[in-house]
Parts: C-alpha cells; sequence; structure tokens
C-alpha cells in the first residue's frame, strides 16, 4: 500500500514558502499567479496498517505547534486538488533523497517497516493560473529538470520501488575491426570523450593481445585518460610561441608550476618546509610540532551549470574527501569556496536556450556550498564572487578544503594481500561519466545527455565516514587512502593498486538498488565513499570502528602483486588490465599554443573634477559589492577557530582580507586563508592577470598579519577549449608568470587543478551556432601562517586620529581597472608586479605587525586606493580625511583618477597610532609610502588634493551602496 | 571533590562536540564524548556523569526536522535513564542541536515532571524556521531572564554567536509564554547592545533577534534550573580572540561564553 502524508502549515500560521515562491513567481512574471500554498509530503510505501502508520507519522514526521497533517492513501482522489491547481515536485527515480533515507530509517527504529519512502513538495495555484505561467514556474523555479519531475494534478502513483533484479551479461567491444570513424562514433556516443588518436592506441593494444575489450575495461581506460584524471594537456607537449618567446613543453606544467616549487625547496634547503606536494590529493606543508596542514582547491563547474545546488553541494563534499583522502587522512578545519556567474539581473528574455538563469545558478551554488559546509561542521572562512556574463552558460565552482594531518602520517603505503575496503556510501547510477561528461564541452543537450553526471550529496554520511577513519588513522588499522571522487572505485582503486596489482569483486560493493550492471558499479560516481587498503588482520577492528558509529565498510577486493587490474562479478573475470597501458599506455596529447599580446589602445580619461559618482559606482559594482548575503548563510564559526572573520568591523560587515584560523585550540599558531583572482585582467594580458593574483592572495594574507616567508599558493586554471592554440597560449602565459612570481615571492605552489573546455554552445535563433568561452580564470588560493594568533589585524578604521599610510608604488595602471569597468573604457596598462620591491613592502609590513605599530591594514585591490579607503572607513564606523599631495609627489603622478583609482599591485593603506609615526616610518625606510591623512570622528570619507576636493562622502551612505546589490 | 564529569552526547551529524567538551575542560571539569550509539546500548552508562550536553550540529541531517530524530531516541529508549539521571541533581545542557533536541524531546520547557511526554499530549513549543526562511550565521546579544538558571549565574548580558536555520521558538498558544514567565523559565533573550529600553515581547527584527523566536526568546530552562537550552553557542566565545571585534576592542584572555560552564563546573564544587 502506498500512502501520503501531506503536511502544511498549521492553520492561522503563514506559509512563509509560500510567499517566498510567489515572490519569485512575480519576479519571473507570472501575472496571472497569485496565490500559492505549500506543504511537503512523504510518500510511503508499507503494508503495515493505517493505524500503525498514522501513529509513527503523527509521533515522528508532523510538528504539531506549527504544522497540520493528512495521511491518505494513493492513487488519491481528485479532491486533493482543493479547486486549485496542484504540482508535485518529485525526484527522479535514483535520484539521491537524504530526507526520505532518514525517515525510513527513523521509521524503523519506530517499528514501522516500509518497503520505500520518498519526499514530494506540493503547491497550490490559483486555478486561473494561465497555462504559460504554470509552465514558467515549473521549469525555473519549482523543479530543475536535471533531477526532479513536475506532476500535476493529485498523485495517481501506486508503487515507488525503485530497481529490478540484475541479469548479467558480460559485454565485449569489437574495437579491433572497427575503421577511424567507428572508433570516433564509439568515443563520442559511448561517452568516453576520448581523441581518435586515443581510441587507436586502444585498438592496437587489443589488437596486439589478440581479443576485443569489455565493456568495463573499455570504460576503464576512458576514465584513467580523461582530461579530468589525468591532466593530460597541460602536462602534455606544447609548442609555446609568443612575442619574445618560442619553448617547446615536454610537460608544460611540471615546466612551469611545479619547477618552480622545486626551485623554491632547494633554496629554503634544510629550512624546506614542504611535505608532499603535487602527489597526493592536496598538498602539505609543516605546520606545528604535532601537524602538518594540508590543502586541496577543486572546481565543480560542469555539474553545477546543470544542477547548481548538487553540483556546488557535492563540489564541496568531493574536496573536503580530498585531504580526507590524502596520506593517512587529515582532519578537515576550514573550507574556502569562489564562484563565478554572470550578473543576476540577466534579461530573461535574452537567455540562450538549455540556459539556467545566473540568479538561480547563484542561489542554488550558495544553498550547495552551504549545505554541505555546514552540515559536515567545518567553517567556510574565504571566499570571493566575480562576475562577467561570459559565464552564463558555464558558472565556476571553485571549493577548497584546509585539514590538519599527525607529524609523520602524510604518506601511505599499499602493500600486495591488503584488503581493498569501501567505506561510506552505497553505490548507485548517480554520476556515471563525471570523469569523461566534465571533459566536454557544454551544450544545450548536455541536460539530458548527461544527467546521470548530477549527484547529490549527503554531507552527514561524509561527517560519520571522516569520525571513524580518523579514529582508524589513529589505530594505524590501514595502510593507504584515497577517495572515491571521479572514475568511483575505478579511479581509486585504479590510483592505489598502480604500483601493486588489484583484483576487485564487485558483486560485493553495497548498492542503493538492485540492477546495477558491473560496469555501473566500477565507474559510479556516487558520494561520499573512501578506498582503503586494510591489512587482513586489521579488517576486524577497522570493521567495528565503522560498524559502532552506524557507518558501513565492506571488502570489495585485494591488491595483487601482478602489476594488472582484475575485475570479477561473481567469479567471472570481466577485466583484465596491465597497470603499465592503463597508467602509462596513453599517448601523449601534443598542442600547439600561440599567444598573440592585444594592440595597445591608449586609455582616454574622462576629465572630471569630482569622484563621489565613480567611488559610489564601483562600490556598488557586482565584483566588489558586499556578499553578507553569501557569508552569513555560512556557519565559519564551528570548531570555535575563528580569529579573524570573513566580515569585521564596529557592524561585523566590512570586507577581511583573509580568513584567520586557530586548528588546534592549545596552541596560539595560526592558519590565513586568502584567495587572488582577477579574470578583467586576462583580457589585457594574461601574464600579468596571473601575476596580480599571486600578488592579491600575498598580499591579502601579509595584510592580515601572515608571515610572508611561509606562504603556500595553489593554482586553479579554468579556461575555454585549448585545442585552440590561442586559448591554451593564454593559459600557458599565465602558467609562465606562475613561476616567475612564485620563485620571485618564494611562495611555492603546493597543489593545484586545472578545469578545460569551460564554453558553452547553443543554436541561436537563426540556427548558427554560438559558443561562449569563459574569460581566463586563474584563482590562486593563498594558505599563510601567523605565529601569534594574538598579533592578527583586522582592516577596520578603529581610532579618530590615527595616521593613514600608502604603502607601495602607485602607477598609472587603470587597464581593466573598476574604475574603466564603471565608466565603460578600454584600453590602457595593465598593473604590472615588480616582484622584488614587492617581496620588501610585504616583510616590511610584516614586521610593522609583528611590533604592534599597525592598527588596521587592508590591501588595495578592484577599485583602488579610494575603495580601499572607504571600506576601511565603514567598517570602521569612522571618518578619514586623506590628502593626494604626498602621494602625488612619491608616484610622480599628478592625476587624480589615476591615483584614486590605479589597480597597482602590492599596496596596503594603514593606520597607525600618531605617536609611532617615527618608528613606523623607520621600518618603512626602504620601500615606497606616503602619509595620507589621519582617521577622524566625522562621518565622512573626504579625499582632497591640496586645495581641491576629489571626494567627500558620507560614510553611512557609501555603507549602503556597497551593501545592497547582492542583498536578496 | 574531583571535577565533575560531563557526558558530550554525540549522534550521526552532531559536529560542536570537540570544542564543547573543550568548554568544560577549560572550565576545570572533565568531558568524555559519548556516541548516542553506546547509551543506546548501555543506558547505565549515564551515571558515570554529573552533567550532560548535547552539543551542535544535525544530528541525523535535520532531515525530519531539527533535532527530531535523536530527540525520538531519548523519549522512545533513553526516558528512564534520563529521567533517573534529572531525579539526581544533575545538570543538562542544550545547545542548538542540542537545544533543539531537547525541547522535541519533551525534556524542556518542562523538566522531567512530564517527560516522556504522553503520546496523546501536544508540545508547549517548537523550533521552527528562522523568519528570513535561511540557515543564520551571526553574533547576538543575549540578556539573562532567569534567576533560576545554573549556567547562567551571575550573568546579565552576555554576547555570542548563532548559526542555526530552525532557531524560532513558536508556542502552541499565548498562555504558554505566561506559564514560562510565572516559572522563570525564559533564560535567555536577544537584546540589543547597551540598552536598558524594556521592549517587553514586542519581537524585534534581524539582526537584534535573528530568528524572529517569540518574545525574543533564545534559551529556556526549566523550572528546577538545571537543564539549559539555548541557541546561541557559548562553546564559541571561549577565548578573547573569538569576539567579532577583538581587534577594535583590544580583547585577551577569556572568552565569556565560558562563564556558563565554568558555573556547571561549580555547581559540584
Amino acid at each position: 500500500m502506498l500512502w501520503e502524508v501531506e503536511i502544511r502549515p498549521k492553520s492561522g500560521l503563514t506559509d512563509y514558502e509560500g510567499q517566498r515562491v510567489l515572490a519569485e513567481s512575480r519576479e519571473l512574471g507570472s501575472s496571472t499567479i497569485d496565490e500559492i500554498k505549500t506543504a511537503k509530503s512523504f510518500l510511503i510505501e508499507t503494508s503495515v496498517s493505517e493505524a500503525d502508520v498514522r501513529r509513527v507519522v503523527n509521533s515522528l514526521l508532523v510538528d504539531p505547534v506549527v504544522e497540520d497533517s493528512e495521511l491518505r492513501s494513493l492513487p488519491s482522489s481528485p479532491a486533493a486538488a482543493n479547486g486549485h491547481r496542484l504540482l508535485n515536485v518529485l525526484f527522479k527515480p535514483g535520484v539521491t533523497d537524504n530526507v526520505a533515507k532518514s525517515a525510513q530509517n527513523a521509521m524503523s527504529d519506530l517499528g514501522l517497516s516500509t518497503d520505500a519512502v520518498s519526499t514530494c513538495r506540493k503547491y497550490w495555484v490559483n486555478s486561473s493560473a494561465d497555462e504559460a505561467d504554470i509552465k514558467r514556474i515549473s521549469t525555473k523555479l519549482l523543479a530543475n529538470d536535471a533531477i526532479e519531475h513536475v506532476v500535476e494534478g493529485p498523485l495517481q502513483l501506486e508503487s515507488i520501488t525503485l530497481g529490478s533484479p540484475y541479469e548479467f551479461n558480460l559485454t565485449h567491444v569489437a574495437i579491433r575491426k572497427m575503421d577511424d570513424a567507428a572508433l570516433e562514433t564509439l568515443s563520442k556516443e559511448g561517452q568516453l570523450y576520448l581523441s581518435l588518436t586515443e581510441m587507436q592506441t586502444i585498438r592496437e593494444y587489443f589488437q596486439s593481445i589478440e581479443r576485443d575489450p569489455t565493456d568495463v575495461e573499455l570504460e576503464t581506460v576512458a576514465q584513467t585518460w580523461s582530461e579530468h584524471c589525468s591532466h593530460k594537456t597541460l602536462a602534455g607537449r606544447i609548442h609555446y610561441t609568443d612575442e619574445a618567446r618560442d619553448i617547446q613543453f615536454d610537460n608544460m606544467l611540471k615546466e612551469t608550476v611545479f619547477n618552480a616549487t622545486v626551485k623554491i625547496r632547494e633554496m629554503l634547503g634544510e629550512d624546506d618546509w614542504c611535505v608532499s606536494v603535487f602527489k597526493d590529493n592536496a598538498g602539505i606543508i609543516t605546520f606545528s610540532e604535532k601537524e602538518d596542514v594540508c590543502i586541496k582547491v577543486e572546481t565543480h563547474n560542469h555539474p553545477s551549470a546543470l544542477e547548481p545546488y548538487g553540483g556546488a553541494n557535492t563540489g564541496l563534499g568531493g574536496v573536503i574527501r580530498d585531504p580526507l583522502g590524502t596520506g593517512l587522512g587529515a582532519r578537515p578545519v576550514c573550507n574556502t569556496d569562489v564562484f563565478c556567474f554572470a550578473r543576476p539581473d540577466y534579461p530573461d528574455a535574452e537567455l540562450p536556450p538549455g540556459v539556467l538563469h545566473p540568479r538561480t545558478v547563484l542561489k542554488g551554488v550558495v544553498s550547495g556550498v552551504r549545505d554541505y559546509g555546514n552540515r559536515m561542521g567545518i567553517p567556510t572562512v574565504n571566499g570571493a564572487v566575480y562576475f562577467d556574463d561570459r559565464y552564463l552558460g558555464n558558472p565556476l565552482v571553485y571549493c577548497g578544503n584546509i585539514a590538519m594531518i599527525p607529524v609523520g602520517k602524510s604518506e601511505g603505503h599499499v602493500q600486495p594481500g591488503h584488503l581493498i575496503v569501501a567505506v561510506g556510501g552505497r553505490t548507485g547510477r548517480d554520476g556515471i561519466h563525471g570523469a569523461t561528461f566534465s571533459s566536454a564541452e557544454l551544450t544545450e543537450e548536455s541536460e539530458s545527455l548527461s544527467g546521470g553526471a548530477v549527484q547529490i550529496g549527503n554531507a552527514i554520511t561524509e561527517k560519520m565516514v571522516a569520525d571513524v577513519i580518523l579514529q582508524a588513522r589513529d589505530e594505524e588499522l590501514y595502510s593507504a587512502i584515497t577517495d572515491c571522487g571521479a572514475g568511483g572505485f575505478s579511479s581509486a582503486v585504479g590510483e592505489m593498486g598502480e604500483e601493486t596489482g588489484a583484483e576487485v569483486w564487485l558483486e560485493k560493493a553495497p548498492l542503493k538498488y538492485a540492477g546495477l550492471s558491473y560496469t555501473e558499479i566500477w565507474i559510479s560516481e556516487a558520494q561520499e565513499r573512501m578506498v582503503l587498503a586494510v591489512p587482513e588482520e586489521n579488517w576486524k577492528r577497522f570493521e567495528e570502528i565503522c560498524s559502532a558509529e552506524g557507518v558501513e565498510a565492506t571488502v570489495i577486493g585485494q591488491f595483487t602483486d601482478t602489476e594488472r587490474l582484475v575485475l570479477k562479478y561473481e567469479e567471472t573475470q570481466v577485466a583484465d588490465l596491465t597497470m603499465e597501458f592503463l597508467h602509462d599506455g596513453r599517448p601523449p596529447v601534443i598542442r600547439e599554443a600561440v599567444y598573440t599580446p592585444p594592440e595597445t589602445v591608449p586609455l582616454n580619461l574622462p576629465t572630471k573634477t569630482r569622484f563621489d559618482d565613480d567611488l559610489k559606482a564601483i562600490l556598488g559594482s557586482l565584483n566588489v559589492a558586499s556578499k553578507e548575503w553569501i557569508i552569513r548563510q555560512y556557519d565559519h564559526e564551528v570548531q570555535a577557530g575563528s580569529v579573524v572573520k570573513p566580515l569585521v568591523g564596529v557592524k561585523s560587515d566590512g570586507p577581511s582580507d583573509a580568513a584567520v584560523v586557530r586548528p588546534d585550540l592549545s596552541i596560539n599558531r595560526g592558519l590565513v586563508v586568502s584567495c587572488g583572482m582577477n579574470p578583467c585582467l586576462g583580457d589585457y594580458d594574461p601574464y600579468w592577470m596571473a601575476a596580480s593574483a599571486i600578488d592579491e592572495a600575498v598580499r591579502n594574507c601579509v595584510a592580515v598579519g601572515a608571515d610572508p616567508d611561509k606562504i603556500a599558493i595553489l593554482d586553479n586554471f579554468c579556461w575555454g577549449n585549448t585545442e585552440r592554440p590561442e586559448t591554451l597560449g593564454s593559459l600557458v602565459r599565465a602558467a609562465l608568470a606562475c613561476q616567475d612570481m612564485a620563485i620571485a615571492y618564494g611562495t611555492p605552489f603546493v597543489s593545484g587543478k586545472d578545469s578545460l573546455n569551460n564554453e558553452f554552445s547553443y543554436l541561436d535563433d537563426n540556427g548558427e551556432k554560438v559558443t561562449v568561452a569563459i574569460p581566463s580564470s586563474l584563482l590562486i588560493t593563498a594558505l599563510g601562517q601567523i605565529d601569534d594568533i594574538e598579533n592578527a589585524v583586522t582592516m577596520d578604521l578603529k581610532e579618530a586620529g590615527n595616521l593613514l599610510y600608502v604603502v607601495g608604488a602607485t602607477k598609472d595602471e587603470l587597464g581593466g581597472s573598476h574604475y574603466s569597468l564603471v565608466n565603460e573604457l578600454c584600453g590602457g596598462n595593465v598593473p604590472q608586479v615588480d616582484a622584488d620591491t614587492a617581496k620588501l613592502i610585504f616583510k616590511s609590513i610584516h614586521a610593522a605587525i609583528r611590533s604592534g605599530f599597525i592598527r588596521s591594514c587592508h590591501d588595495l585591490s578592484e577599485g583602488g586606493l579610494a575603495v580601499s579607503a572607504a571600506e576601511m572607513a565603514f567598517a570602521g564606523g569612522l571618518g578619514a580625511h586623506l590628502d593626494l599631495t604626498k602621494l602625488a609627489e612619491l608616484s610622480e603622478i599628478v592625476s587624480a583618477d589615476v591615483l584614486l583609482f590605479s589597480e597597482s599591485n602590492s599596496r596596503f593603506l594603514v593606520e597607525i597610532p600618531a605617536d609611532q609615526q617615527v618608528q613606523f616610518e623607520a621600518a618603512m625606510q626602504v620601500v615606497p609610502h606616503a602619509l595620507l591623512g589621519s582617521v577622524t570622528d566625522e562621518t565622512d570619507l573626504k579625499v582632497v588634493a591640496g586645495a581641491e576636493t576629489l571626494i567627500d562622502s558620507d560614510i553611512e551612505e557609501l555603507r549602503e551602496i556597497w551593501k545592497s546589490p547582492l542583498r536578496f | 571533590m574531583s571535577s565533575p564529569k560531563f557526558c558530550i552526547l554525540r549522534a550521526p551529524g552532531t559536529n560542536c562536540d570537540v570544542e564543547t567538551a573543550r568548554a568544560f575542560e577549560l572550565a576545570g571539569g572533565t568531558a568524555e564524548r559519548l556516541h548516542l550509539f553506546r547509551l543506546l546500548e548501555d543506558p547505565r552508562l549515564l551515571n558515570d556523569y554529573q552533567g550532560i550536553c548535547i552539543p551542535g550540529g544535525f544530528s541525523y541531517g535535520d532531515d525530519i526536522g531539527s533535532g527530531v530524530i535523536f530527540s525520538r531516541q531519548l523519549q522512545f529508549r533513553l526516558s528512564d535513564a534520563l529521567a533517573g539521571f534529572l531525579q539526581a541533581d544533575k545538570l543538562a545542557l542544550g545547545i542548538c542541536n542540542g537545544f533543539q533536541v531537547l525541547l522535541k524531546s519533551g525534556l524542556l520547557p518542562n523538566g522531567i515532571d512530564n517527560f516522556p511526554p504522553a503520546e496523546s499530549s501536544e508540545p508547549d513549543a517548537t523550533l521552527t524556521w528562522n523568519l528570513n526562511g535561511q540557515y543564520t550565521a551571526l553574533w547576538v546579544n543575549l540578556k539573562v531572564r532567569s534567576s533560576n538558571s545554573v549556567f547562567l549565574r551571575g550573568l546579565d548580558e552576555i554576547e555570542m554567536p548563532i548559526a542555526h536555520a530552525e532557531g524560532r521558538i513558536a508556542v502552541r498558544d499565548e498562555s504558554i509564554l505566561s506559564n514560562w514567565k510565572e516559572r522563570e523559565q525564559i533564560a535567555v533573550t536577544y537584546h540589543p547592545m547597551n540598552s536598558t529600553a524594556d521592549v517587553g515581547d514586542e519581537i524585534l527584527e534581524e539582526p537584534v533577534n535573528p530568528n524572529g523566536s517569540i518574545a525574543n526568546i533564545a534559551g529556556l530552562t526549566d523550572p528546577t534550573g538545571r537543564i539549559l537550552g539555548l541557541m546561541p553557542h557559548p562553546e564559541r566565545f571561549l577565548f578573547a580572540t573569538q569576539h567579532p571585534q577583538w581587534t577594535r576592542k583590544k580583547l585577551s584572555g577569556d572568552g565569556a561564553g565560558l562563564e556558563l560552564f565554568k558555573n556547571a563546573v561549580q555547581y559540584f564544587s
């Protein structure tokens, strides 16, 4: 029998969800909808009596203080629509339904056994609503077609049980006889997304061993060789040319980014503080006597484009598993998240087919990250959001995690004979082909083609897994661990057993429902799974720790000494590949990369005498505007390590440069987390874009007190289709800057990741294919350290009478600036970096912070000096009076617009008590600095140049302009 | 007497247990993190402790409603053990999700008198969705309203952060509120900083009252003062450097949140 329990707001109480949905439907322009009532429901399939169902429902599912409920058997009578149009939103079969699963378990605890449970959201819309409006809210507001479907009218379902028994049927693919055209078809239609050369290599291999591959062998090769898992383009052979260089790389990443780290470690010699870099799931550096620190930043762009909530949710869930699966497992302590979207007010009518509205994407992504991080109990402490319409069909979602690992636990060693153990979530059809799909270009059909690639996470499962793994680690029960990410078991076991060999018994893997084929089990990307190598003698204790906290652990195979990957399904061998072919058999990718500098165009600045409006326009521009609406939805204080929060100041709303976190409450040493990114500059020169991003990340760290001698950085390259030489050229140029800057700053890259093919194609009204590539998007994440958290500095002005200095050189660098953006100007000089001076500045600022001279410090970035001064003033609730005369003398620049808004790198605005002026100036002797003025107890920010007033604006007005654009 | 021992009871999805245990230890007590499954296997384990604390998190994902599944375990499987525990002169504290668990189990607001509640009885109150409809993390100022609570002795106003989605107290009917007042069960309310004005029951706006809770209630105590539940997190203000304005106010040393835990420890001295 199938029951439905409908739960709605108690009569007389406000239906807040209904109000919210109605407001959003009006925003979508649904003018005929004037009433929406909502309810949630549980569908329960069980053979027990109605009385038993009712008893459990009442004591478990309904909160009688605020809710009314109704129990009915399905199929339902038409009366349930109640004179309205009733829309039911149900998950598509097989999509993870966490609430239903918890409800089913809880009912079972209370003695009610059920065959299946699922959840449903219900909306009653006024019957006069027209068809177009109903369709609009169904597809754009109430449900996401990638995971949900809308059923109109009272539910007529009779059963919700899922899955049917699987009949084993071993499939071979006759690749040996395929011609090139057939290979290409197989690659595309089989969603392998391999190149013709790669397909030919596979054909030759199987010709040489005189048999055809099974389907699962082909899938394993495709997953291992995918861009997502092997990073074959950037680690490939690239011939790069630009206006000055002609370089032949054998392995581009190794010769640029990794190379910088190698050189820095050599320079550090015995003081080398890198522990494990570029070889495990995350980079590890030293922290304290007891613990090292791990960091990883990943992207989850394509899944987030299709299903923003699930994509971002599993993006964060996935990156948390990286440190957990690094070395012998690390304890997560904080997250960082950076997003790129098109503007949230993008005209609805101009939206290409197959694209979700950027506002929907933004809200979904934020919710997805929120619900994973908060539930895991990991504070989200740092982030940024960038807006550019080129992210319309291809938003970017970067998720990072930082974790602590005991000294000496940074390496695992698989031994033949150790059991292959899967821990955590069960395997389902979710995420099939995620690894290969993420390497493909998105099109308007991606949604239907790759719906299976979208997943929903369950943070509680992952929290439970983390809890037991850290216990088992401390009891030294396993020898190696990795996470199941893209490619699922295939990737995890394939990588762990690379040096030894492995045999996997696929039928042993616990499944969410019956009916999965051996191939689906092997490549499923179901979430919250880890794979461990457990010596046989430890298995009993390991299993005991897991089951004590309700975590499922299963032996699914054994590592061998055969150097082969063997897969079996109930005694039948379904795959047998050499590890050598799998990991070293891929033909190298060979690419051309060309960079041609764009023609330099002079910037024609308008003549102005007052700049209040420019300051306000920049403060209200989307990249600069407050992200408080997002930040307040993230728990940034759980684990009690918060020292400098993302928002600071008298009203806790000023934008902090970086977060300071204390990962071990027994010591005063802290971590500093920040980031730098500026896609605007990439259109001018990717070299200086990358250099600026590194400078920004590092100076953000230094601004709150991090020691510039111990800052690790990470690269995340998100680019368009690098098969185009000019697209790859811009990436290589950025990588060259990464190499140069990292060495100059002594900031090693410890981990990184790339995501290519970030493009979206659709057919326009004339049937022409339009392709939109994202701007070159290099995120640099910086992980700094501070000896004593009590020395940390925040950016809010502290006290009237204190002096304000700008430290660093201001140059005529308005190219790609926000001043240009709000005035719709092109051209000019892109900000460059003078690394030698920058290093001195960072050292001097750090010394001054340690000496306690600096009361507040803020870096100068988007919007330059004027924006930083404004932010510091309203964050502190104090005025400031600045005179640019000395800055003009120092920088030999007279134009007020340049002095106010130039985005020259390596600069800080600092606040010093007047009685420490002499000591401070002595500390800044070797670096450019200029006294600008002082903090006042007035209510305005006043900037003058001698007798001329340039800006005089009320700080409360500036605050509101800055806070309102993204307050949803 | 040796330092009192507190049980930090964690369930699947609990995530503030480590720092909550640390809070009791910094306050001079002994704390042990105990998994709910151990207590379900052997409820007598409770006898080892002077106090029990259910910390924050998302027990069982809060999937059916915040704290619901955990609360049903207390109600249906641990009621005898808990009633026995609290009949002795012992303490119980619920923070955030722990408050939701205590309230939904029936241990709050009325203590062991009505515990476990009869199946047919309607609860007095619940914790439900914030008025803004979303999870919200920010610092609030609290005013202590009850002279009963063991945990709040000597405190008048105290700042600490909230981080929750379902923190709005709603009551079955208005009479509940007057009962609470009579018996001094309203432990703490959200209150404007530096304000002596008596706002009565008028519901203050965000960010002062971050969730729209009735009468601005942030925490409830049972009539004995030995059971406290509150939405804000005192364990997130153990050190001055956790305060959002510590760099402005030049704060150092302990955070004010530690006082709650010290009061709990001192109750047994």
